[in-house]
């Protein structure tokens, strides 16, 4: 009989129950996992985002200039001798500069060669030494050391952001013949074998690339209609015709590989000059001088080198021609990196070498005076009469409700009623700050209200009360004693809002505040922009190192933000009063 | 001149504080306790006074001023030129710049002339509007200044003007939201006039260009906003997808879990998050995580637009989880203690008394939090415009470019816009739409909030 059991009080088998404890207790940790993952998750998004900024951004801080030697000619900059600014500042300084930059290439010759060489200078590279005679002319006639702007394309390359690179020193003895144009080049060593298994290798990528592509597109044809579908296949065809040529030429491995542009290029440094190979072969490459060699001398082991340049010519903005000027300045210590000041000191631009945010900080600077000299007035007493002196009554039940609703209106609606009230309506001016501020009073004005009666709200009414008591009327107790202990918490929530307005960006799109503005702003009616729309903007241009641009001003503007978000905390630390 | 104006304003003001305050004093003589009010509200009463006249005259005069100057400016052109807006906008440009001197050229007598006229009009009505300011306000001065005795009530009435100008800055509030209702309402019904709403609300295309010439084909005008909801509401989708579950597990173990160190290092976190300007998150969405999902789709055979609704949509969630998690943080909070202390009383472990009593108990505020995360998600700008691209397809697919309202709003009206034209004012239409939908949501949010927080106060 199972009585027995049962009469003892004893489970027959603890056994499912201990089970079901142990399922509860996973349970349980599974459940506290989860939330730990879920803050583990959201702080690696913040963290990536923050890194991603700051590695993208960091290289803008800083730029490459060439240091030339040139002499301030007066028959170029002041013709008369007159040491009029005008005339100084009308000066051609870029033929100067232009002549002191070909006498480093003396090789230089067609006309064709010259442009490409002035194509490494920024349009505003003669900014510099402008201002520097300018400032002073006693230095026309001398020789001065000016530096030089390079263009953005030269600087992301030597940022190396162009292209990898990969060095290798030379094994065995060099020896060059040239026939015609065409130099070929032997080594004693092993050293071209190894390139061209590297060649191979790159073509190997390059067809897996081209298979795999043409695979993915297959697969969308049965999706689309007989159109696009034809327009496709076509598209496959090429790649297919293109991979099948790519396979001949890499079945026969002795035969030599024909260098195009869509290949890595291969560059062979010796005697002082530089050989680009349009042809490998296991022994030797066949090639073309960048910069022609100073002597057709066999060269020592490690006297010369070949250079990758991993990334196709066709895929760069800078060709090997000028690539190779730029590394062979860069060895003989003509540029140099330096802090970008210029960044800081200018107005934007079209050029992202001559581009600044000075412009848009200034215009931040602008606005947020208007916002904050309306919204903290406004928003302190609106927050005084609705915590202090508002009757209870349904008048100001609609207000607050309004006031709470207002907090989470969509920025981009006070956008368009800043363009139907105050530019349509009122007829104010466009792209100004004053417009600018406006908006945004209005859109932080609930959260500095909702802050300052929080504020005072946390004032004991004891105070209030002691003041009333030896007879001060209503106002002076909030006025004098109330709102003065209110007013860290009242000044943490406007810097709390004015970070806000800081960050914003749509409203100001709407009131016009995305022109292309070149001119630092002088006023709250000038035309201008602020930081997060240059942000917008920037981020919206094809070139690359405006990318860097973008990246290195939304840096500064999380300084400031972090700077405001400091600042409040440490008031509120300092001042904030528990009671 | 408005700045001659408003400085000889405030030095009026100042110097006639002064004087009241200095009259008050001096008539209580030895015995200050023999006035009524304290003698800086006699200064106070003067000053706002003379603040106030002047005011006046100024918001009374300004309107007036300005008309007779254009009316002066404009008598002698031709009317032709100025029957329309655009045409007289042009010629007082014109008189602009050959007052300032930067006209281009050399400017037709007719228009010199104008601008003549247009200049000694403004200095005569800057001068009328300044004596008639300082009269007035000297006026109500002397007036004042009688006032001033030991038993004139000066705080009483200084008090109440106080007292107004409060009330005055929080119905500020009450003004921007009628503001807003009317800068959209008026154009949506002109909208309206142009396109039946019935069009609007059930069409199936969107491409807001309008033919410039009647002739032009193919640009006929499409404003059915079924693709921007669609789009609107797939990104919302993968954002609340996103949000929802870490925005509420991060609350819940804040909430329940946490030290109170832990706490002091994860709620700045969040807070750090939620302070990130959206145009960061959108320069991060659109450079850096939708080539990312663009790659990993290829990787597997898929074809993902380079402006992903799902780039958007992921980025969008990142940014409300910091809403979802301190708003539901709040309500977990305000759930009473008893009801836990019931729960392990029970024996229930810590998770199972979260599923089953707290989570229950703090539903309606978690609801409201989740719905506020929505209306921040279809109202948010940036991350979208910079992530989630132009084209209007009307898609459930999440790897291709969606329109939302936001983004639409803000391609039509940023650049040179044609007034009264149907695009434009379909911008204002797609506005309303969005405030009136954040509106009805934000506010049945908060009031069940508010029910809640007195069902457990």
């Amino acid at each position: 009989m199972t009585d027995i059991t049962i009469s003892n009080g004893i489970p027959v088998t603890d056994y499912p129950r201990d089970a079901l404890v142990k399922k509860r207790y996973r349970a349980e940790r599974r459940f506290k996992f989860y939330g730990i993952a879920a803050i583990i998750l959201t702080a690696l998004f913040l963290s990536v985002v923050l890194l991603d900024v700051l590695f993208k951004g960091l290289p803008a801080f800083s730029e490459y200039r060439v240091d030339l030697k040139v002499t301030a000619d007066q028959a170029a900059l002041d013709p008369q001798n007159t040491r009029d600014p005008v005339t100084l500042l009308a000066g051609n300084y870029d033929k100067i500069i232009r002549d002191a930059l070909a006498a480093q290439f003396p090789d230089v010759s067609t006309r064709a060669e010259r442009r490409a060489l002035n194509g490494l200078l920024s349009s505003g590279a003669s900014d510099d030494f402008r201002r520097m005679i300018s400032g002073n002319p006693s230095l026309i006639g001398q020789e001065v050391t000016v530096p030089v702007l390079l263009s953005d394309d030269a600087d992301q390359f030597l940022k190396g952001y162009q292209t990898s690179e990969i060095v290798l020193e030379g094994t065995g003895t060099l020896s060059q013949t040239l026939n015609g144009e065409t130099y070929s080049l032997r080594s004693t060593g092993d050293d071209f074998a190894k390139a061209f298994q590297e060649m191979q290798g790159f073509l190997f990528e390059r067809l897996e690339k081209l298979t795999t592509e043409s695979a993915r597109l297959e697969k969308l044809i049965p999706g689309l209609d007989a159109n696009a579908a034809s327009s496709l296949q076509s598209q496959i065809d090429a790649i297919k015709a293109e991979a099948q040529t790519l396979n001949a030429r890499i079945t026969d491995a002795n035969v030599a590989i024909e260098l195009d542009e869509k290949l890595p290029s291969l560059l062979v440094n010796v005697n002082g000059g530089t050989i680009k190979a349009s042809q490998i072969s296991p022994s030797g490459i066949d090639g073309v001088k960048l910069i022609t060699p100073a002597s057709a001398e066999a060269a020592a082991p490690g006297s010369w080198s070949m250079l990758t340049l991993v990334t196709p010519e066709s895929n760069r903005r800078v060709q090997d021609q000028a690539a190779i000027w730029l590394t062979k300045m860069k060895s003989e210590g003509l540029v140099e990196r330096a802090f970008a000041t210029r960044f800081f000191t200018s107005g934007d631009s079209r050029e992202p070498e001559l581009a600044g945010i000075r412009g848009a900080l200034t215009g931040t600077l602008w606005t947020l005076a208007v916002t904050l000299l309306l919204c903290l007035p406004l928003g302190v007493g609106a927050a005084i009469y609705l915590e202090e002196f508002a009757p209870k009554n349904r008048v100001t039940e609609i207000i607050e409700i309004n006031i709470n609703n207002l907090a989470a209106v969509p920025s981009i609606v006070f956008g368009l009623l800043g363009l139907a009230m105050f530019l349509n309506f009122f007829d104010l001016p466009r792209s100004a700050p004053l417009v600018g501020g406006l908006v945004l009073a209005l859109l932080v004005m609930p959260t500095i209200i909702i802050a300052s009666r929080a504020a005072l709200r946390s004032v004991p009414p004891s105070i209030k009360e002691a003041a009333l008591g030896v007879g001060a009327s209503h106002q002076q107790a909030i006025f004098h004693h109330v709102l003065p202990l209110a007013m860290p918490g009242i000044m943490t929530g406007t810097i709390i809002g004015m970070a806000h307005a800081l960050g914003e960006t749509a409203p100001l799109l709407m009131i016009g505040m995305v022109a292309f503005i070149v001119d630092i702003p002088g006023g709250i009616t000038d035309a201008s922009t602020v930081l997060p729309v240059q942000i917008y903007l920037w981020s919206d241009l094809p070139e690359v190192a405006f990318q860097a641009k973008t990246a290195a001003a939304i840096l500064v503007l999380l300084v400031f933000l972090f700077v405001m978000n400091a600042a409040a905390i440490m008031l509120r630390r300092r001042f904030e009063r528990r009671w | 001149m408005t700045a001659t104006y408003f400085l000889i304003l405030a030095l009026l003001t100042v110097s006639l504080f002064l004087v009241g305050r200095q009259r008050a004093s001096s008539l209580a003589g030895a015995e200050p306790s023999s006035l009524h009010s304290l003698p800086s509200y006699h200064g106070m009463f003067l000053a706002a006074l003379i603040a106030l006249s002047m005011l006046l005259v100024y918001v009374l005069g300004a309107p007036l001023a300005n008309r007779y100057v254009e009316a002066q400016a404009l008598a002698g052109i031709d009317p032709a030129t100025i029957a329309d807006g655009l045409g007289r906008s042009a010629v007082f440009r014109d008189i602009h710049s050959i007052l300032a001197g930067t006209y281009a050229g050399t400017a037709s007598p007719e228009l010199a002339n104008a601008a003549s006229a247009y200049s000694s009009a403004v200095s005569l009505t800057g001068w009328l509007l300044l004596i008639g300011g300082v009269a007035l306000a000297l006026a109500a001065a002397m007036m004042g200044f009688r006032l001033i005795g030991p038993q004139f009530r000066a705080r009483n009435s200084v008090e109440r003007l106080i007292k107004y100008v409060l009330l005055a800055c929080s119905a500020i509030a009450v003004l921007t939201t009628i503001g807003i209702v009317f800068s959209v309402v008026f154009e949506t019904i002109q909208f309206f006039t142009k396109v039946s709403p019935i069009d609007f609300l059930f069409g199936l295309q969107w491409s807001p260009q309008t033919a410039i010439r009647a002739d032009q084909v193919g640009s006929s005008g499409a404003f059915g906003i079924v693709p921007l909801v669609v789009g609107t509401l797939l990104i919302t989708v993968i954002a609340i997808a996103v949000a929802g579950p870490l925005g509420l597990f991060a609350a819940i173990y804040m909430a329940e879990y946490a030290s109170p160190r832990t706490r002091a290092i994860v709620k700045p976190i969040l807070e750090i998050l939620a302070g990130v300007p959206t145009v960061v998150l959108g320069f991060f969405a659109a450079l850096t995580v939708a080539p990312f999902i663009r790659g990993w789709g290829e990787t597997f055979g898929l074809s993902v637009s380079s402006e992903s609704a799902l780039a958007a949509g992921l980025v969008m969630g990142m940014m409300i989880i910091p809403f979802v998690s301190s708003l539901s943080d709040d309500v977990i909070n305000a759930v009473p203690q008893s009801l836990r202390d019931g729960s392990y009383a029970m024996g229930a472990t810590k998770s199972e008394t979260i599923k089953k009593v707290i989570l229950p108990a703090a539903l309606p505020g978690i609801v409201s939090a989740f719905m506020l995360a929505i209306s921040r998600a279809v109202g948010e700008t940036m991350i979208v415009v910079m992530a989630a691209g132009l084209a209007a397809n009307l898609t459930f697919n999440p790897l291709e470019a969606v329109t939302t309202f936001t983004v639409q709003i803000k391609t039509i009206l940023v650049g040179d816009q044609e007034f009264d034209s149907a695009k434009t004012l379909s911008a204002f239409a797609l506005g309303f739409v969005l405030f009136f939908f954040t509106l009805v949501l934000n506010f049945i949010a908060l009031q069940i909030v508010k029910r809640y927080r007195e069902q457990y106060d």
